[in-house]
Protein backbone atom coordinates (compact mmCIF):
# COMPACT_ATOMS: atom_id res chain seq x y z
CA UNK A 1 0.00 0.00 0.00
CA UNK A 2 1.60 3.51 -0.56
CA UNK A 3 2.34 5.58 1.71
CA UNK A 4 -0.85 8.41 2.72
CA UNK A 5 -1.14 11.88 4.00
CA UNK A 6 -3.86 11.55 6.54
CA UNK A 7 -5.78 14.45 7.92
CA UNK A 8 -7.29 13.95 11.62
CA UNK A 9 -9.84 16.23 13.06
CA UNK A 10 -11.07 15.55 16.58
CA UNK A 11 -12.03 18.39 19.58
CA UNK A 12 -9.84 15.82 21.71
CA UNK A 13 -6.50 15.64 21.27
CA UNK A 14 -6.33 12.08 23.05
CA UNK A 15 -8.72 10.59 20.59
CA UNK A 16 -6.80 12.25 17.52
CA UNK A 17 -3.58 10.57 18.96
CA UNK A 18 -5.76 6.76 19.27
CA UNK A 19 -7.34 7.17 15.82
CA UNK A 20 -3.42 7.76 14.50
CA UNK A 21 -2.38 4.78 16.38
CA UNK A 22 -5.04 2.72 14.94
CA UNK A 23 -4.39 3.74 11.44
CA UNK A 24 -0.52 2.61 12.15
CA UNK A 25 -1.94 -0.53 13.75
CA UNK A 26 -3.78 -1.10 10.05
CA UNK A 27 -0.82 -0.90 8.62
CA UNK A 28 -1.19 2.23 7.17
CA UNK A 29 2.22 4.28 6.00
CA UNK A 30 1.74 7.13 7.28
CA UNK A 31 3.73 9.99 5.67
CA UNK A 32 2.01 12.60 7.31
CA UNK A 33 -0.64 13.11 10.26
CA UNK A 34 -2.13 16.60 10.13
CA UNK A 35 -4.63 16.94 13.04
CA UNK A 36 -6.91 19.73 13.31
CA UNK A 37 -9.72 20.33 16.27
CA UNK A 38 -12.27 21.75 14.25
CA UNK A 39 -14.10 21.71 11.15
CA UNK A 40 -12.47 25.21 10.01
CA UNK A 41 -9.01 24.24 10.94
CA UNK A 42 -9.01 21.43 8.64
CA UNK A 43 -10.49 23.38 5.84
CA UNK A 44 -7.46 25.70 6.14
CA UNK A 45 -5.07 22.39 6.06
CA UNK A 46 -7.26 20.81 3.23
CA UNK A 47 -7.03 23.68 0.88
CA UNK A 48 -2.91 24.04 1.82
CA UNK A 49 -2.06 20.31 1.78
CA UNK A 50 -2.44 17.16 -0.80
CA UNK A 51 -4.38 14.40 1.41
CA UNK A 52 -5.21 10.53 0.90
CA UNK A 53 -7.39 10.45 3.50
CA UNK A 54 -9.44 12.58 6.34
CA UNK A 55 -10.71 10.93 9.64
CA UNK A 56 -13.19 13.42 10.99
CA UNK A 57 -15.58 14.19 14.00
CA UNK A 58 -18.76 15.47 14.03
CA UNK A 59 -19.73 16.85 17.46
CA UNK A 60 -16.88 20.21 17.64
CA UNK A 61 -17.32 23.39 18.36
CA UNK A 62 -16.92 26.31 15.80
CA UNK A 63 -17.26 24.29 12.73
CA UNK A 64 -18.94 20.39 12.84
CA UNK A 65 -18.00 17.70 11.17
CA UNK A 66 -21.45 17.66 8.69
CA UNK A 67 -20.32 21.46 7.72
CA UNK A 68 -16.58 20.30 7.31
CA UNK A 69 -17.31 17.61 4.75
CA UNK A 70 -20.24 19.58 2.87
CA UNK A 71 -17.53 22.39 2.62
CA UNK A 72 -14.90 20.55 1.82
CA UNK A 73 -16.01 18.67 -1.38
CA UNK A 74 -16.05 22.90 -2.62
CA UNK A 75 -12.10 22.45 -2.48
CA UNK A 76 -11.41 21.02 -5.58
CA UNK A 77 -7.69 19.28 -4.76
CA UNK A 78 -10.10 17.62 -2.18
CA UNK A 79 -13.37 16.53 -4.50
CA UNK A 80 -12.83 13.21 -3.90
CA UNK A 81 -10.44 12.49 -1.03
CA UNK A 82 -11.97 9.77 1.46
CA UNK A 83 -13.37 11.05 4.43
CA UNK A 84 -14.40 8.25 7.42
CA UNK A 85 -16.40 9.88 9.88
CA UNK A 86 -15.64 8.57 13.42
CA UNK A 87 -18.46 9.57 15.78
CA UNK A 88 -20.40 8.95 18.73
CA UNK A 89 -23.39 10.06 16.51
CA UNK A 90 -24.67 6.51 15.61
CA UNK A 91 -28.06 7.18 14.36
CA UNK A 92 -29.38 6.14 10.91
CA UNK A 93 -30.60 9.95 10.15
CA UNK A 94 -26.72 11.15 11.55
CA UNK A 95 -24.83 8.32 8.70
CA UNK A 96 -27.57 9.14 5.68
CA UNK A 97 -26.41 12.91 6.24
CA UNK A 98 -23.32 12.53 6.53
CA UNK A 99 -23.18 10.14 2.97
CA UNK A 100 -25.31 12.36 1.31
CA UNK A 101 -23.12 15.40 2.31
CA UNK A 102 -20.10 13.44 0.72
CA UNK A 103 -18.82 11.58 3.72
CA UNK A 104 -17.50 8.01 2.21
CA UNK A 105 -17.52 5.89 5.27
CA UNK A 106 -19.00 6.19 8.89
CA UNK A 107 -17.16 4.58 12.25
CA UNK A 108 -19.00 4.73 15.43
CA UNK A 109 -16.90 5.40 18.25
CA UNK A 110 -16.00 3.46 20.86
CA UNK A 111 -14.35 1.86 17.74
CA UNK A 112 -11.63 -1.11 17.76
CA UNK A 113 -8.36 -0.62 15.54
CA UNK A 114 -9.81 -3.69 13.27
CA UNK A 115 -12.98 -1.64 12.63
CA UNK A 116 -10.78 1.20 11.22
CA UNK A 117 -8.94 -1.24 9.41
CA UNK A 118 -12.23 -2.65 7.47
CA UNK A 119 -13.63 0.30 6.60
CA UNK A 120 -10.25 2.77 5.64
CA UNK A 121 -8.06 -0.10 3.87
CA UNK A 122 -10.98 -0.39 0.91
CA UNK A 123 -11.28 3.24 0.54
CA UNK A 124 -7.61 4.27 -0.21
CA UNK A 125 -7.55 0.89 -2.54
CA UNK A 126 -10.30 2.20 -4.62
CA UNK B 1 -42.49 4.84 35.92
CA UNK B 2 -43.28 3.91 31.85
CA UNK B 3 -42.10 5.77 29.22
CA UNK B 4 -42.83 5.14 25.36
CA UNK B 5 -41.12 6.75 22.65
CA UNK B 6 -43.29 7.52 19.50
CA UNK B 7 -41.96 8.69 16.38
CA UNK B 8 -44.24 11.75 14.73
CA UNK B 9 -43.56 13.35 11.03
CA UNK B 10 -41.00 15.34 12.32
CA UNK B 11 -40.07 14.69 15.53
CA UNK B 12 -39.68 11.64 18.53
CA UNK B 13 -42.37 12.58 21.22
CA UNK B 14 -41.81 10.48 24.77
CA UNK B 15 -44.73 9.47 26.34
CA UNK B 16 -44.53 9.48 30.51
CA UNK B 17 -47.23 7.64 32.45
CA UNK B 18 -47.07 6.48 36.11
CA UNK B 19 -46.98 2.99 35.77
CA UNK B 20 -44.58 1.16 37.57
CA UNK B 21 -42.40 -1.41 36.21
CA UNK B 22 -39.94 -2.10 39.01
CA UNK B 23 -36.59 0.25 40.05
CA UNK B 24 -35.38 1.78 36.91
CA UNK B 25 -37.50 -0.25 34.38
CA UNK B 26 -39.51 1.44 31.67
CA UNK B 27 -41.03 1.04 28.68
CA UNK B 28 -40.42 2.22 24.98
CA UNK B 29 -42.37 2.00 22.10
CA UNK B 30 -42.10 3.79 18.44
CA UNK B 31 -44.43 5.11 15.62
CA UNK B 32 -46.60 2.44 14.92
CA UNK B 33 -47.08 1.49 18.38
CA UNK B 34 -47.51 4.93 19.57
CA UNK B 35 -49.06 4.34 23.46
CA UNK B 36 -48.25 0.32 23.49
CA UNK B 37 -45.16 -0.07 24.61
CA UNK B 38 -42.92 -3.07 23.24
CA UNK B 39 -39.78 -3.13 25.05
CA UNK B 40 -38.59 -2.50 28.72
CA UNK B 41 -35.65 -0.61 29.23
CA UNK B 42 -33.55 -0.59 32.13
CA UNK B 43 -32.15 2.57 32.20
CA UNK B 44 -29.21 1.61 34.90
CA UNK B 45 -28.57 -1.85 33.50
CA UNK B 46 -28.03 -0.04 29.69
CA UNK B 47 -25.74 2.80 31.21
CA UNK B 48 -23.47 0.50 32.64
CA UNK B 49 -23.44 -1.72 29.59
CA UNK B 50 -22.75 1.46 27.55
CA UNK B 51 -19.76 2.27 30.28
CA UNK B 52 -18.55 -1.31 30.20
CA UNK B 53 -18.28 -1.44 26.32
CA UNK B 54 -16.52 2.16 26.14
CA UNK B 55 -13.71 0.30 28.68
CA UNK B 56 -13.49 -2.83 26.83
CA UNK B 57 -12.96 -1.18 23.99
CA UNK B 58 -11.66 2.35 23.96
CA UNK B 59 -9.88 2.31 27.49
CA UNK B 60 -8.55 -1.61 27.23
CA UNK B 61 -9.05 -2.35 30.86
CA UNK B 62 -12.45 -3.60 31.74
CA UNK B 63 -14.75 -2.41 34.45
CA UNK B 64 -15.33 -4.06 37.79
CA UNK B 65 -18.15 -4.49 40.44
CA UNK B 66 -17.19 -2.74 43.50
CA UNK B 67 -16.10 -4.33 46.57
CA UNK B 68 -18.19 -5.05 49.34
CA UNK B 69 -18.46 -3.26 51.67
CA UNK B 70 -17.60 -0.21 49.64
CA UNK B 71 -14.71 2.18 51.04
CA UNK B 72 -15.33 5.81 51.49
CA UNK B 73 -15.42 7.63 47.71
CA UNK B 74 -14.96 10.77 47.28
CA UNK B 75 -14.48 12.10 43.73
CA UNK B 76 -12.80 14.85 42.75
CA UNK B 77 -13.05 14.08 38.68
CA UNK B 78 -15.95 14.81 37.17
CA UNK B 79 -17.07 14.74 33.37
CA UNK B 80 -20.61 15.51 31.76
CA UNK B 81 -22.55 14.95 28.62
CA UNK B 82 -25.73 16.76 28.38
CA UNK B 83 -28.64 14.87 26.41
CA UNK B 84 -31.17 17.03 24.51
CA UNK B 85 -34.22 15.52 22.00
CA UNK B 86 -36.37 13.52 22.69
CA UNK B 87 -34.94 12.75 25.90
CA UNK B 88 -33.30 15.72 28.49
CA UNK B 89 -31.45 14.81 30.54
CA UNK B 90 -27.63 14.51 31.23
CA UNK B 91 -24.91 11.99 31.72
CA UNK B 92 -22.10 11.99 34.14
CA UNK B 93 -18.95 10.35 35.19
CA UNK B 94 -17.18 10.41 38.39
CA UNK B 95 -13.96 9.61 39.86
CA UNK B 96 -10.44 10.36 41.78
CA UNK B 97 -7.95 12.40 39.70
CA UNK B 98 -5.41 9.31 40.00
CA UNK B 99 -8.26 7.51 38.35
CA UNK B 100 -8.83 9.41 35.66
CA UNK B 101 -4.09 9.37 35.10
CA UNK B 102 -4.93 5.42 35.01
CA UNK B 103 -7.81 5.78 32.20
CA UNK B 104 -5.88 8.15 29.96
CA UNK B 105 -2.81 6.29 30.34
CA UNK B 106 -4.56 2.92 29.43
CA UNK B 107 -6.06 5.22 26.17
CA UNK B 108 -3.25 6.21 25.45
CA UNK B 109 -0.57 3.15 25.83
CA UNK B 110 1.26 5.20 28.31
CA UNK B 111 2.51 7.77 25.75
CA UNK B 112 2.24 11.30 26.61
CA UNK B 113 0.17 10.83 30.13
CA UNK B 114 1.55 13.39 32.13
CA UNK B 115 -0.03 16.89 30.58
CA UNK B 116 -3.42 17.17 33.26
CA UNK B 117 -4.72 18.44 29.94
CA UNK B 118 -4.50 14.92 28.88
CA UNK B 119 -6.56 13.61 31.84
CA UNK B 120 -8.87 15.96 31.32
CA UNK B 121 -9.68 15.34 27.82
CA UNK B 122 -9.65 11.57 27.84
CA UNK B 123 -12.22 11.91 30.64
CA UNK B 124 -14.28 13.89 28.59
CA UNK B 125 -14.41 11.47 25.82
CA UNK B 126 -15.14 8.33 27.77
CA UNK B 127 -18.10 10.16 29.06
CA UNK B 128 -19.41 11.21 25.78
CA UNK B 129 -18.71 8.05 24.25
CA UNK B 130 -20.24 6.59 27.14
CA UNK B 131 -23.81 9.22 26.78
CA UNK B 132 -23.24 8.08 22.58
CA UNK B 133 -23.41 4.51 23.47
CA UNK B 134 -25.78 4.82 26.30
CA UNK B 135 -28.43 6.66 23.92
CA UNK B 136 -27.21 4.37 20.52
CA UNK B 137 -28.86 1.24 22.69
CA UNK B 138 -32.03 2.97 22.97
CA UNK B 139 -34.64 2.40 20.45
CA UNK B 140 -35.75 5.61 18.69
CA UNK B 141 -32.82 7.90 20.77
CA UNK B 142 -29.84 7.19 18.58
CA UNK B 143 -31.26 9.96 16.27
CA UNK B 144 -33.87 11.55 18.39
CA UNK B 145 -31.64 13.34 20.61
CA UNK B 146 -27.70 15.47 20.70
CA UNK B 147 -25.62 15.39 23.07
CA UNK B 148 -23.28 18.49 24.19
CA UNK B 149 -19.92 19.21 24.40
CA UNK B 150 -18.32 17.04 27.49
CA UNK B 151 -17.66 19.52 30.52
CA UNK B 152 -14.61 17.92 32.96
CA UNK B 153 -14.45 19.63 36.68
CA UNK B 154 -12.14 18.63 39.09
CA UNK B 155 -11.31 19.94 42.17
CA UNK B 156 -12.49 19.13 45.94
CA UNK B 157 -14.94 21.74 46.55
CA UNK B 158 -17.77 20.87 43.62
CA UNK B 159 -21.08 19.59 43.90
CA UNK B 160 -23.21 18.44 40.23
CA UNK B 161 -26.56 19.89 40.37
CA UNK B 162 -28.60 18.85 37.47
CA UNK B 163 -31.30 21.03 36.69
CA UNK B 164 -33.14 17.89 35.09
CA UNK B 165 -34.66 17.30 38.64
CA UNK B 166 -35.78 14.23 37.49
CA UNK B 167 -34.58 10.78 37.58
CA UNK B 168 -31.60 9.92 38.85
CA UNK B 169 -29.13 6.65 38.21
CA UNK B 170 -26.17 5.40 39.23
CA UNK B 171 -23.91 2.74 38.78
CA UNK B 172 -20.62 2.48 40.64
CA UNK B 173 -17.71 0.35 39.29
CA UNK B 174 -14.40 -0.59 40.35
CA UNK B 175 -11.04 0.72 37.38
CA UNK B 176 -8.04 -0.79 38.27
CA UNK B 177 -8.65 -0.75 42.43
CA UNK B 178 -10.05 2.76 42.09
CA UNK B 179 -14.27 3.82 42.53
CA UNK B 180 -15.75 5.28 39.60
CA UNK B 181 -19.63 5.94 38.87
CA UNK B 182 -21.48 7.08 36.31
CA UNK B 183 -25.01 8.47 36.67
CA UNK B 184 -28.18 9.26 34.26
CA UNK B 185 -30.04 12.12 34.98
CA UNK B 186 -33.37 12.68 33.32
CA UNK B 187 -35.90 15.57 32.90
CA UNK B 188 -38.35 15.07 35.29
Amino acid sequence: MKPVNVLIVDDSSVMRKIVGRSLRQAGLDLVQVLEASNGSEALSLARENPLDLILSDINMPLMDGLEFVRQLRGIESAQHTPVVMITTEAGEGHVVQALSLGASGYIRKPFTPEQIKERVIPLLRG
Amino acid sequence: MDQAITAEPERVRIHLSARAAGPGAQAVGKAADAQQPVARIDWREELAKAASEVFDVMVGAPLTAPPEPRPPFIPDFAAMVGIAGSLCGSVSLRTTADCARSITAKMLGGDEVGAAEAAQDAFGEVCNMIAGSFKGRISGLADGCALSVPTVIFGRDFTLFSLARGEHYEVTFEFEGKLLSVSLDLQG
